[in-house]
């Protein structure tokens, strides 16, 4: 406080103090900084960057902005309760003409079929048609080559297209879509994803409390036993940890065949072969494996920090070995087995590769369907609304956790 | 239950291995009375620490009986024995308030919730530290820490409280008041203590009797003073206290005194303990503040020309070396008081001791 108040103290070489101090300072700062920057322009370029491209593409109409500008304005004083006028099919066909020779139809029909089904192969015939008319009247002959052109919802799902955003994407993650009295919800047949992604977290929550189950007794173990046999013990739990995710599951689809020596094993004892493979039994049984060292790890190494002293005084004090284990010793795992659960069940969260080979289409999870729609459909905005959605539900979630148990308590060895 | 003529705890030839290939105690038997300050006393390894941890129960005896109150407790689990135990750094639940860690063994108990509330704050009284309740052990010192553990071993009235070098942690003046508290907590309770330390200014400060261990058996029990004055053999007299040690042969045996020769040094007269018969050799024991230099000449049964090494200055008294007796290590104590000639190294001195302070002991 008193050196604040006295104004420019000197150095011995005459250079006030505060200056000398910010220079010294400086390189030190610095110098931090340079060891924080690969890694962190490494993270912008390879992380941060893309995922903001790409959760942007999830509310943007990059098929469809830009190329029905004639409709857009045709139809800007639209009561979208009528059919539309000549005017807005003239712009509709003008539009279509443009974009017949840029070759782009193609792309707004496949836009428009997301929320329209069967508009992609309407927009291809009239595209085709409207390319060789020099003049209207149009509507005409929209109608007369398909009714569906006097359809009001298409109208108002061509509005929204030609719109530079749109909330398609986002209400359709969570089973919704855009009617005409506001939001409401997308028919059964369409309503997938809360499906999905309460499957997801049934699944992860599944995963997550059989590792807890069985690794904390193995991670008690290999905490207490001495530590040239704990060293072994722990090559057991880390081989399998140090093999790639890829091979364990490709392992496990052999071992599930119906064909395979599990099914072998059960013909031999019980004299039946069961489904195993793309079921959800299999698919848990294949993740709670390869989770399981995430989930001990944290566990052991906080349990290595207990001293054993600890369950003989309060033995000593006159607690059964059960009371002492469960009023002094587990208390103090808390913190790893908050972590280690925690990361498992956020990395359950997003485990495509496992479900995809050993589980059935019922088991897929979301991971699944943003892959879906990346490589096959190659719907961007759908994929990264379901990808972001699933960020924010964890967001949500680990929030959730941290006011409940506190990450501070958490520890990850 | 036993009278309390009968002893309270008793260990009957009692055996204990790890490995089933060496002995790390070795035919104990040993008797504590009720309301006993007993001190097991031993270098690391020489098993006093496994006798506590057969007697808390967490260690099985391979051979023996153990008893406690007249009834067999070789096998009765550590929560059913009702023995109080502080740790060597404590084992507070961390997890737990001071208070919450001195209630434990009263809820496990099942008292009434008000009767635990009184015994805790009475607890933390006898420790002096009710303003601290509400802390985590984390949060207190190490002196503060040694003072929960030990109101949490005493708060649910045990009989018998063990203790495992709880004062080792504590730095030296802290520990000394410890101990004299501990002492005082000992005498007001009227508990039966077992007390297990390396130290043996600790031992000595705290016990009513002290059993020196080493290599799994007890070399001594006896009360401090006789431990001290009287060791038995050379390891009690070379662990407890500073002590001269000259090795000789015997010479000659009569009742109370025998001759010791040194040899090519001298005759000296000491008090027969561990030594058999003649021409057997001995090592002589013999403390330090009892050898007088320059004393007047008749004055004592063994008098011997010494040289005089170094001197050290220690405020109340210094510590002289001196070569005597082919011993170039023998250690004068000289009292810092009037009438003390002032020595310097190299110089020819007399040296003195009666026959009595100096004990023939084992060879070693």
């Amino acid at each position: 406080m008193a050196a604040v108040d006295v104004p420019g103290i000197l150095t011995i070489d005459g250079v006030p103090l505060k200056a000398k101090l910010a220079r010294a300072d400086r390189t030190r700062k610095l110098r931090a900084l340079g060891l924080v920057l690969p890694l962190f322009a490494f993270i912008l370029l390879t992380f941060l960057i893309p995922l903001a491209v790409m959760t942007f593409k999830s509310v943007k109409n990059d098929e469809t902005f830009g190329r029905l500008d004639r409709t857009k304005e045709a139809l800007a004083d639209w009561d979208q309760q009528t059919i539309p006028g000549e005017a807005a099919f003239a712009a509709l066909a003008q539009d279509l003409q443009d974009a017949q020779k840029m070759r782009q139809a193609g792309e707004i029909a496949k836009r428009v079929n997301y929320e329209f089904a069967g508009a992609q192969s309407k927009f291809k015939a009239i595209a085709r048609k409207v390319e060789k008319m020099q003049a209207g009247p149009y509507k005409e002959v929209f109608v007369a080559t398909d009714k569906v052109w006097s359809d009001i919802r298409l109208w108002r799902i061509i509005h929204s297209a030609s719109q530079r955003f749109t909330s398609y994407y986002w209400l359709s993650a969570l089973d919704l879509r855009e009617g005409a009295d506001g939001i409401e919800r997308a028919p059964a047949d369409q309503a997938v994803f809360v499906d999905v992604y309460g499957r997801t977290f049934w699944i992860g929550g599944i995963v997550t409390i059989l590792t807890l189950i069985l690794g904390f007794p193995v991670a008690y173990l290999l905490a207490t036993q001495p530590v040239h046999r704990a060293s072994i013990l722990m090559i057991f739990v880390m081989l399998p940890f140090w093999t790639s995710l890829l091979v364990r599951t490709t392992a496990w689809f052999v071992l599930l065949r119906t064909e395979g020596p599990l099914n072998d094993l059960a013909e031999l004892i019980v004299g039946m072969r069961f489904d195993m493979i793309f079921t959800r039994f299999g698919t848990i049984l294949a993740m709670t494996h390869i989770q399981l060292p995430f989930t001990l790890l944290p566990i052991y190494s906080v349990m290595k920090t207990i001293p054993p002293s600890h369950i003989r005084a309060a033995r000593s004090l006159g607690a059964g070995p059960f009371h002492a284990f469960w009023r002094v010793y587990y208390p103090q795992t808390v913190p790893g087995i908050a972590a280690g659960c925690l990361l498992t069940f956020i990395l359950s969260l997003g485990y495509y590769i496992t479900p995809a080979l050993v589980g059935g289409p019922r088991d897929q999870m979301v991971s699944y369907y943003i892959s879906y729609y990346m490589n096959n459909v190659i719907n961007f905005g759908q994929a990264s609304a379901l990808g972001a959605t699933l960020l924010i539900i964890t967001m949500v979630l680990y929030w959730l956790y941290n006011r409940l148990v506190g990450i501070d308590n958490m520890k990850l060895g | 239950m036993g009278t309390t003529n009968d002893p309270f705890v008793t260990f009957t030839d009692v055996q204990k291995t790890y490995d089933g290939e060496t002995l790390v105690v070795k035919n104990l038997n040993l008797s504590i009375e009720h309301g006993e300050f007993l001190t097991l006393l031993g270098p690391s390894g020489s098993g006093k620490t496994t006798t506590l941890m057969m007697l808390a129960g967490f260690e099985v005896p391979t051979h023996g009986r153990i008893e406690m109150g007249g009834a067999e407790i070789n096998n009765l689990a550590p929560h059913k024995r009702n023995i109080g135990m502080v740790f060597q750094n404590y084992a507070l639940f961390p997890h737990m308030t001071v208070e919450e860690n001195l209630a434990f063994p009263l809820q496990v108990r099942k008292l009434a919730k008000d009767e635990i509330a009184k015994k805790v704050q009475r607890a933390l009284e006898m420790v002096q530290m009710p303003q601290l309740a509400k802390r985590r052990p984390a949060q207190l010192s190490g002196g503060q820490q040694q003072r929960v553990a030990l109101a949490r071993a005493l708060v649910f009235d045990p009989k018998l409280v063990l203790m495992d070098e709880p004062l080792g942690a504590l730095d030296k003046q802290l520990r000394e008041h410890m101990q004299i508290e501990i002492k005082h907590i000992h005498e007001r309770l009227g508990v039966t203590v077992v007390y297990v330390t390396h130290d043996q200014s600790e031992a000595l400060t705290m016990s009513d009797r002290v059993a020196v261990f080493n290599d799994g058996i007890i070399q001594q029990l006896a009360k401090p003073s006789d431990l001290y004055e009287r060791p038995e053999n050379s390891f009690v007299a070379q662990f407890i206290g500073e002590n001269n040690r000259l090795s000789g042969k015997v010479a000659s045996v009569n009742g109370k005194s025998c001759g010791v020769t040194i040899a090519d040094f001298g005759l000296v007269n000491a008090i027969p303990v561990g030594v058999q018969s003649v021409g057997s050799p001995t090592t002589l024991s013999l403390r330090p503040e009892r050898v007088r230099i320059n004393p007047d000449s008749g004055a004592y049964a063994n008098q011997f020309d010494a040289e005089v090494q170094e001197l050290i200055y220690l405020g109340d008294h210094t510590r002289c070396r001196v070569s005597v007796l082919g011993n170039s290590n023998f250690i004068i104590k000289v009292a810092n008081a009037e009438g003390i000639p002032s020595l310097s190294p190299g110089e020819k001195v007399r040296v003195g001791w009666k026959s009595e302070d100096c004990r023939a002991l084992d060879a070693y």
